[in-house]
Order: structure tokens, then C-alpha cells, then sequence
């Protein structure tokens, strides 16, 4: 059952929104579900501190808002935290590296309740032991909050490679690849038949422009996350339109090209080798 | 006889399980995101996803009116979830400036049977193919309908048994996902009233 709750959403945009107006000018570009958190990651980034859940306040407000999904971000390993979202009704939880983690070694046991989760992955064997613990929802973690779309790009092309790799083994190899992977074996032997996950791969982390969008999908993304690239760009309601149209039409560049004109300008991003704070080595 | 190609609107939503589940059943099942894919159909299906995107896309796309002018012409479609919500003559509680075609000429309420936490599963009995099991995730409740309309199964969530799958003409809607499992008899059932 858990499997098939985020199949909906595919195709579609999660926009990342910090309070009502936000969230309905990203229903209004046509943004299949919104997550609520009080900062964008760039900003989490720039004030640095602890990052913790949202004030349950502001997500029911958002929730009163919108009649699409509103999704919530609990930090890693904080049950407690979870309890909570699940105890307001929001849709899905995302046990998000861009919180500060709570725990060092567990990530939450997602089976232990009844929302569904989604968790970020950099590659295929984190991918499955997030899955293995119950979430129904992987999305590549990228380098959240620097409108820098080359770590989505490097994850992505790393669980295709992985997976690829699985399909062409021989039954010996696949034990090996495992243990390598340090992934549950079933799950592992479900992508070496099927070629890909059991749930759906989203991308997320740094997609700030139309072309971000087709890029990504692409590369077989099946939605996409938007963080701090729509309500950090010089005209948010235009920027979200455009991501929605190019994440929908992603083969077809004459629509990216015609969306993607007189935009404004997009967030300023920063160059990931250089950032002190790697949000993606975050999640074991 | 050439065989029936049966679109799948592509714009957001569970597209591939319809697609999939077509094909399973030998069916020509074609991606229909422009104008010129939808001449090229004898059917649709409006998949589930969120309704508010899948009106906005079909907007954007240019296929609201020309999908509308099908639909009025009498082109056979199946609305599942979203589908449904898009296929309706109103919605409720909804947001004020949402639009639908008006195909069906029933009421829904958006996530009438509960938010994402409260789907469920549950076994519908649908007149003349008996027993199914069905997904609902954050599914649209019927909650009037006009006489035109035959009720081919309802559900009670204890507050009385309503509509979860319909038919008008050639027009059919459905509260559940009939994608997500392997039964494939109401995609056999719709296909055969092309």
C-alpha cells in the first residue's frame, strides 16, 4: 500500500514554502504538493544554528491554505519530531538532511507509522536502506541551498549507474554487490530484475531554472524538488510557472526554451566545491 | 478493424501504471501531452495527480478547449482520482477558481474520504465484473449526482454508501486507482465501450 501514495505526484513540482502566500502562489503555478519549513535551505545555510521541525502553527496554516499535499520536514533519527507532523495530518514527512540531525547512527524507523516518508539518498545502497526502513519516497539529496544543480546531477547519475550495474549481474555477483552496497539483499535483488527502485526517484537539491528541471527528469528523475530556486529568484510566481511547464514537457526543448525567456534572474547559487557545510554527507 | 488507440493524458499523475495496464491488455496506449496527440486518440484517460496541476497544464498546453470540444463530441474517457475531479460538473469545497468539464454531471468533494493518512484499501463490489480491490489515496468523494448517472459500485466509509465508480455515455469516473493493482478488469470494461 505505502508503494503506490507517492505515484501521484509524479510529473509534478514540490515547492518549498515559508508561509501562506507562498504556498498559494506555488498552487497557483500549478505545484503538485508544498513543503512547509520556516527557511529555505539557502537561508539555513547563511544563519547557520540549529535547524529544527516548523512550528506546527505555520504548517497548519499552509494547510489551511492549499488543497494540494503539504509536506513537512522532521530532522534525521527524530521520531519524536515525526510523531508530531504525523499527529497535525501532514501528507508525507521528509526525514531531511538540510535539518540539523538528531541522531548520528538511526534514521527513523519509518514502518512505525502511518504517513509515508521521504528521504534523501547520494547513492543506490543509501537509496535502499532508507527504503528498507520504510520510506515510500526517495529524492536525490543534490547540495540543498546553493542553486547549484551539479551534486542532484552526480547523485542521480550515480543510482542510474548503480542500478544498471545490478541489472547486468550474474546470480553470484549479486551478493557481493550487496555487501558492497550495504543494502537489504530482497531489495536488492528487486532492482537487479526490475531496473529500477521500488519507489519512486524524485530529484532535489540546488534545480533553480527551467532547464535545471529537463535536465534532471532526463536523467530519470520522476519529479522534482524546489527549494530556495523559486521564492529566491527575482520573480517567484514566473519562476514557478516555468519550472511546472519544463518539468511536464522536459522532452520537448521548444516549450523549456519558450518558458525559460524573460524570467529575471534566477537565485545567485554558490560553487558547491568551496562550501564549508556539506548538507549531503548528512544520513548513514 | 484497426485497433483502438487509447490515450493517456501525460501532463502530471500516475501515467505510466495506465499506460502499463493498457498494454498489459493488448491495448495501443499512446502519451497524449499536445494537440496533435490528442487527435490521434479514440480514447483518454485523466490519470490520478493533484487536479489543480493537471487543469493548470492542460491550460498551458492548449488542450483545455480541444479536449473540451472531444469530450462534448462524445470521445469515450475514464477519469480515475484526479480524473474524476477534472471530469466533474462541480467541486466542492475546492478552490474557487478551480474549473472542470462538466462530462460527468456529479459533485465531488476533493479528498472527501480524508487527507494522505487517512488512504485506504478496501474491496468494491462493481456491478457485472463482482469484487475488486480498491486504492484510495487522498481520493474525491461523489457526494451528489444527476439522474443521468450510473453508479457501477459504491463504498461506505460508515457515513452511507456512495458513488466511487460511474458512467455517463461514454464518460466514466472512478474515486480509486484501478491502475495501481493487477486486476485489470475495469480497464477491460471501459476499453470495450469504445
Amino acid at each position: 500500500m505505502k508503494r503506490g501514495l507517492a505515484d501521484m505526484l509524479r510529473g509534478g513540482v514540490i515547492m518549498d514554502v515559508v508561509n501562506p502566500e507562498q504556498a498559494k502562489i506555488a498552487e497557483d503555478a500549478g505545484a503538485v504538493a508544498v513543503m512547509a519549513l520556516e527557511r529555505v535551505p539557502s537561508d539555513i545555510r547563511r544563519d547557520g544554528g540549529v535547524a529544527r521541525m516548523s512550528d506546527p502553527h505555520m504548517i497548519q496554516e499552509i494547510q489551511a491554505t492549499v488543497t494540494i499535499p503539504v509536506m513537512a520536514k522532521a530532522r534525521i533519527g527524530h521520531f519524536a519530531e515525526a510523531q508530531i507532523l504525523q499527529a497535525l495530518d501532514v501528507d508525507y514527512i521528509d526525514e531531511s538532511e538540510v535539518l540539523t540531525p538528531a541522531d548520528e547512527e538511526n534514521h527513523i524507523d519509518k514502518w512505525g507509522f502511518t504517513v509515508p516518508f521521504v528521504c534523501g539518498a547520494t547513492n543506490l545502497g543509501e537509496a535502499l536502506r532508507r527504503i528498507g526502513e520504510g520510506a515510500c519516497l526517495i529524492r536525490s539529496k543534490g547540495e540543498a541551498g546553493t542553486g547549484n544543480v551539479v551534486e542532484a546531477v552526480r547523485h542521480l547519475r550515480t543510482i542510474n549507474a548503480q542500478m544498471r550495474r545490478l541489472a547486468s549481474a550474474d546470480a553470484a555477483e549479486i551478493y557481493r554487490l550487496a555487501k558492497d552496497l550495504q543494502a537489504p539483499l530482497p531489495l536488492v535483488l528487486e532492482v537487479a530484475s526490475t531496473g529500477h527502485l521500488p519507489v519512486p526517484m524524485f530529484c532535489a537539491g540546488g534545480i533553480s531554472t527551467p532547464a535545471d528541471a529537463s535536465l534532471v527528469m532526463q536523467l530519470g528523475a520522476e519529479a522534482v524538488f524546489v527549494g530556495s530556486g523559486i521564492f529566491k529568484s527575482e520573480d517567484p510566481q514566473l519562476m514557478a510557472r516555468a519550472i511546472v511547464e519544463a518539468t511536464t514537457h522536459y522532452l520537448d526543448a521548444s516549450v523549456v526554451a519558450k518558458v525559460s525567456t524573460g524570467l529575471g534572474a534566477a537565485m545567485r547559487g554558490a560553487e558547491t566545491s568551496t562550501l564549508e557545510l556539506r548538507l549531503a554527507e548528512r544520513g548513514w | 478493424m484497426v485497433a483502438a488507440r487509447v490515450g493517456v493524458l501525460s501532463l502530471q499523475g500516475d501515467v505510466r501504471e495506465h499506460v502499463a495496464t493498457l498494454r498489459s491488455i493488448g491495448v495501443v496506449a499512446v502519451a497524449v501531452r499536445t494537440l496533435h496527440d490528442l487527435d490521434a486518440v479514440d480514447g483518454l484517460i485523466i490519470p490520478g495527480g493533484e487536479s489543480t496541476t493537471i487543469a493548470r497544464l492542460l491550460e498551458t498546453s492548449g488542450l483545455r478547449f480541444a479536449l473540451g470540444e472531444r469530450l462534448r463530441d462524445g470521445m469515450a474517457v475514464l477519469g480515475t482520482c484526479a480524473g474524476l475531479i477534472v471530469l466533474s460538473r462541480s467541486i466542492v469545497d475546492g478552490r474557487a477558481d478551480q474549473w472542470s468539464f462538466g462530462t460527468l454531471e456529479v459533485d465531488v468533494r476533493r479528498n472527501g474520504f480524508g487527507r494522505q493518512i487517512a488512504s485506504f484499501e478496501s474491496v468494491i463490489e462493481v456491478n457485472g465484473i463482482g469484487p475488486v480491490s480498491g486504492v484510495f489515496i487522498r481520493a474525491p468523494k461523489i457526494e451528489a449526482w444527476s439522474s443521468a448517472v450510473t453508479v457501477l459500485a459504491t463504498h461506505d466509509d460508515g457515513s452511507g454508501p456512495t458513488p466511487v465508480l460511474v458512467r455517463q455515455g461514454a464518460a466514466w469516473g472512478c474515486s480509486f486507482h484501478p491502475e495501481l493493482t493487477d486486476d485489470h478488469r475495469i480497464h477491460e470494461l471501459f476499453v470495450a465501450s469504445l
